[in-house]
């Protein structure tokens, strides 16, 4: 419905709202198992079910993993205490969430992307996770069901919510904003960041403006992202949906939208006006939480090193100016894991550009398998092509192996018969073609240099094609003396 | 045949009961006799717990006969306020919204209890949600005072004093969110305790409004007090408000001279209370200055503002606690047409007028728009009145005045008048505001020969002073009475 020319008269504002779920042994309260997928309502207790007389009690580990979001997302980590967030829900017990309002324990951070553009983080703060409700009969909708099944044991578990600046410009940008986040948060340990399973779930904050104008137009909130894909669909289709509104002569009305992945549309849920009044006050159940120095120096210390500091250690690896291709294969690895196999390779003496060129563009094709390999063994094969005893050809052809079965790269060589060719035997194959063609031979020594072509293509059909062009030359020369 | 139990002395049952003179059995049978045949009038219990009462007993006889220690109370029975949950025991909160609900799991008080060897006998009436101050306002109907049985037994741990002034039980446990447990002993001629806020472990006690909640005793007498408060007080790891420090002994101090403690006669606690209230507690001034103490008389004038604070916060915090209440795990459903239909209908008919009252008040004290205006401003006196508190403090070691204006007034006087009867809450609401202890100690009577109570109070983590005081004027009142 809307023209390319009218979209581009639009400049949109993104801001993301992420809810992760920690993965703490227990939940935020109770000592409830924190597990997705097992029976429902086998995972609750008085606490988590908000039964009356109940009390929850702070589980620290929670605070310390959202202390390790806090540090790495940049953000200063302040004391902090709990607040209710006051509406009726039949899936959460207490029909109140205990949430960070007023003062959240992560605040004033940023996100650094891998193009370089940084994200600003508002806050960072604990709440609890509710129950899952899932409609029965019908359509399997709330309007059309027969009646709701509630399972509990998400109740009570552990999330950190981190709320971004509306920073974001593009449904690309808002892409990699999601994905290196999710980087950042399986790096701290602090969630799994599986998105299918609703660890990781993100509401977007969408507005369009003239290009050109600074004023923030009216927003809507879109919930219901479960994937990067679904976030990046319903952004491009809710930034045209609103440039149409604006082009038609509407006004955008502040709204909260459900993203409806199989029309592809995002669908009103409710108006600002019909909004919650959260009646948010101070939880009295809990004390305030002040995280000492000793405390914030242990986790700044434990936490690993996050994606940026890894891809800029691959970066310093390649010893020189990286190609923008390099630098993709540089994201790739580190967003795959399979940085420390190169850094490994380098470490052991290998070339950086052929152990990054082999790990992106072979080993990378089996993310999970090539996580398996034992960097040492990996390095083994990567000096076998360095030195010229495997061909390019060969030495992929026996990373395979190794990435579907396992194994010695020079075992795997061997049993291919790659072996045979790269000492003693590719000397003799080549005494042999000499003797056997005396005439070209004299020729070749008498500098006619294009007969070198002749007999490496004797080589090589006697060899099938598996010998090694620069040895075989180099064996030619050492003949002719 | 057993020797009789003197139903009103926790320590003589405990001793007698340790010692093997008496059977814990023996006194279980004798409260149940007393509650059978006292009980359809008073209207003290709202659920026996017999059976599990008679296992318990049995349980302490066994131990005292094996030669193991049965613990400080040793077959004493008590009555819990039905605000407290028992593991398998009907827990009522005296609504209908609660509709045979059974707690899977026992409040940390009834732990406590039950492994010093106390008999819990059942649950008695209050005042829905603990919410008002004459026991009138229980889906189960009212609770009338021992003393006279046209007059309320205040609230709303109106049941549990009552059991307690009857001879039912030596002791009860009452909650204290604005003088729930003071109010009632005045008007039943009982000593009732609140504790200093996180003294005493909020876990398993129903929530009405969570930063004024506090557990404590209602006994005959102040070492009594003392005695079960050192059993049920002390550090819980289940309520994160609970104050990380061992119980004070306080039953040493019931004996103590006051010879030299600075008693400060509170003038706003005492001025606005009925002339005969007023001059038991004047009574009781002079009688502790003849006993050595130093009285001086001393005005703290934002007492005064602890009532309508009390009536913004109060509500504001039952307004969330009582959300969950909404049809949908447990307690009463009323069905309809969709989930908010549900809700409304379920609460609409499980709760009772004043309990719909103060969530009302609560939320819109809460609302966007008028938070600051109340439930912040009201936030903002709470800290006044402490630092009034503080202050007066420093001059004196406890502060004197009347537990309630009035002495306990008819059935039905006020229940058309809300306001009337916030106002029989006016001198005991300071101490929650600011998490203080305070108790009240009967002293004297009316002309009519009602009890009045003169009330304690001291600064947080005070209760030792408390009770050395409290136990100067139990003795004064005595003497008074022999006289």
């Amino acid at each position: 419905v809307t023209t390319t020319s009218d979209k581009r008269a639009f400049e949109p504002v993104i801001g993301l709202e992420v809810h992760c779920e920690l993965r703490t042994a227990t939940k935020l309260f109770c000592a409830c198992r924190n597990e997705f997928g097992d029976e429902p309502n086998t995972n609750i207790c008085p606490v988590c079910l908000g039964l009356p007389g109940s009390l929850p009690v702070l589980n620290a580990r929670a605070v310390e993993y959202a202390m390790r979001i806090g540090t790495a997302l940049h953000c200063e980590i302040r004391p902090n205490r709990f607040d209710r967030k006051n509406y009726f829900y039949p899936d959460m017990p207490k029909d109140y969430q205990i949430s960070q309002f007023a003062e959240p324990i992560n605040v004033s951070g940023f996100l650094e992307l891998p193009d370089g553009s940084r994200v600003g983080i508002v806050r960072a703060h604990i709440e609890e996770d509710t129950g899952k409700t899932t409609h029965m009969g019908a359509g399997g909708r709330i309007h059309d069901a027969d009646y709701s099944l509630v399972d509990y044991n998400r109740a009570g578990v552990p999330l950190v919510e981190i709320v971004s600046e509306p920073d974001i410009t593009s449904a690309e940008q808002a892409h990699l904003y999601a994905a290196e986040l999710r980087a950042i948060l399986v790096a701290s340990g602090a969630s799994d960041g599986r998105m299918e399973e609703g660890s990781m779930r993100i509401d977007a904050n969408v507005s369009v403006r003239r290009q050109g104008t600074t004023e923030l137009g009216t927003r809507c909130e879109i919930k219901n992202l479960n994937s990067l894909r679904s976030l990046v669909r319903a952004i491009e289709h809710e930034i045209a949906r609103q440039a149409e509104v604006i082009s038609s002569g509407g006004r955008v009305v502040q709204q909260t939208r459900h993203w409806d992945e199989e029309s592809g549309v995002t669908v009103p849920l409710r108006s600002k006006e019909e909004a919650f009044d959260y009646r948010y006050f101070s939880e009295p159940d809990l004390v305030p939480v002040e995280p000492d120095q000793k405390w914030l120096s242990e986790v700044e210390g434990a936490l690993g090193p996050m994606p940026a500091d890894r891809r800029a250690a691959l970066v310093k690896a390649l010893r020189g100016e990286p190609s923008q291709a390099q630098n993709d294969q540089v994201v790739t690895l580190v967003g795959q894991d399979l940085d420390s196999l190169v850094l490994a390779a380098v470490a052991a003496g290998i070339d950086p550009g052929l152990a990054l060129r082999r790990t992106a563009n072979e080993a990378a094709a089996e993310a999970e398998r090539a996580r398996a390999l034992d960097p040492t063994t990996y390095a083994t094969l990567l000096r076998m092509e360095q030195e010229g005893e495997l061909t390019s050809t060969q030495s992929k052809a026996v990373l395979s192996v190794m990435l579907s079965s396992g194994g010695d790269p020079v075992a795997i060589a061997a049993a291919k018969g790659f072996e045979a060719l790269a000492d003693d035997s590719l000397a003799d194959l080549v005494r042999q073609i000499v003797e056997a063609n005396p005439a070209e031979w004299e020729r070749y020594c008498a500098g006619e240099a294009k007969l070198q072509q002749f007999f490496t293509g004797q080589v090589m059909r006697a060899t099938k094609g598996q010998a090694n062009g620069k040895s075989v030359e180099a064996e030619l020369e050492r003949l002719r003396g | 045949v057993s020797p009789e139990a003197d139903l009103t002395s926790v320590q003589d049952i405990a001793e007698r009961v340790a010692g093997g003179t008496l059977s814990a059995t023996d006194v279980l049978e004798q409260s149940l006799g007393e509650i059978a045949a006292r009980d359809g009038e008073i209207h003290a219990f709202v659920t026996l717990d017999s059976d599990g009462a008679r296992a318990q007993a049995a349980e302490v006889d066994r131990m005292v006969a094996s030669g193991e220690n049965p613990g400080l109370l040793a077959g004493v029975p008590v009555a819990l306020k039905d605000n407290m949950c028992v593991r398998g025991v009907r827990t009522t909160c005296s609504s209908r919204i609660l509709d045979n609900w059974h707690p899977p799991y026992n409040a940390t008080v009834v732990e406590r209890l039950r492994s010093a060897g106390a008999v819990i006998v059942g649950k008695t009436n209050l005042d829905e949600f603990a919410m008002g101050s004459s026991t009138e306002h229980s889906s189960f109907g009212p609770t009338r005072n021992p003393h006279c049985i046209d007059r309320v037994p205040g609230g709303s741990s109106g049941g549990s004093t009552a059991a307690v002034a009857a001879g039912m039980v030596p002791v009860g446990l009452g909650s204290d969110t604005g003088g729930s447990i003071r109010q009632p002993a005045a008007f039943c001629g009982v000593v009732g305790m609140k504790p200093t806020y996180g003294m005493v472990s909020r876990y398993g006690l129903i929530a009405f409004a969570s930063s004024l909640d506090q557990i404590g005793p209602i006994t005959t007498s102040v070492a009594d007090a003392a005695l079960v408060f050192e059993v049920i007080a002390g550090h819980d790891a289940r309520d994160s408000t609970s104050l990380d420090r061992p119980a004070p002994r306080l039953l040493p101090m019931c004996d103590r001279d006051i010879e030299g403690v600075r008693v400060g006669l509170v003038e706003e606690l005492v001025q606005g209370a009925d002339p005969e209230v007023a001059a038991q507690v004047t009574a009781a001034a002079e009688a502790l200055a003849g006993m050595g103490a130093v009285i001086e008389n001393v005005s703290v004038p934002e007492v005064g503002l602890g009532l309508p604070a009390y009536y913004l916060i109060a509500p504001a915090e039952a307004s969330s606690n009582l959300a969950r209440y909404d049809g949908v795990r447990y307690g009463l459903r009323v069905d309809g047409q969709d989930v908010e239909a549900m809700n409304s209908a379920t609460r609409a008919a499980g709760f009772g007028a004043e309990v719909k009252r103060r969530v009302m008040l609560g939320t819109f004290a809460l609302s966007s728009g008028y938070y600051d205006a109340y439930y912040g401003q009201a936030q903002r006196v709470r800290t006044i009145i402490v630092q009034a508190f503080e202050s007066v403090y420093r001059r004196v070691d406890v502060l004197l005045g009347a537990t309630t204006p009035t002495p306990a007034f008819e059935l039905g006087a006020k229940t058309g008048d809300p306001l009337a009867m916030y106002l029989s809450d006016l001198f005991t609401v300071p101490s929650n505001l600011a998490g203080h202890p305070a108790v009240s100690v009967p002293f004297g009577q009316s002309a009519d020969g009602l009890p009045i109570g003169v009330q304690v109070l001291a600064p947080a983590l005070g209760e030792p002073v408390m009770f050395q005081v409290a136990a100067a004027i139990e003795r004064a009142a005595g003497s008074e009475k022999t006289k």
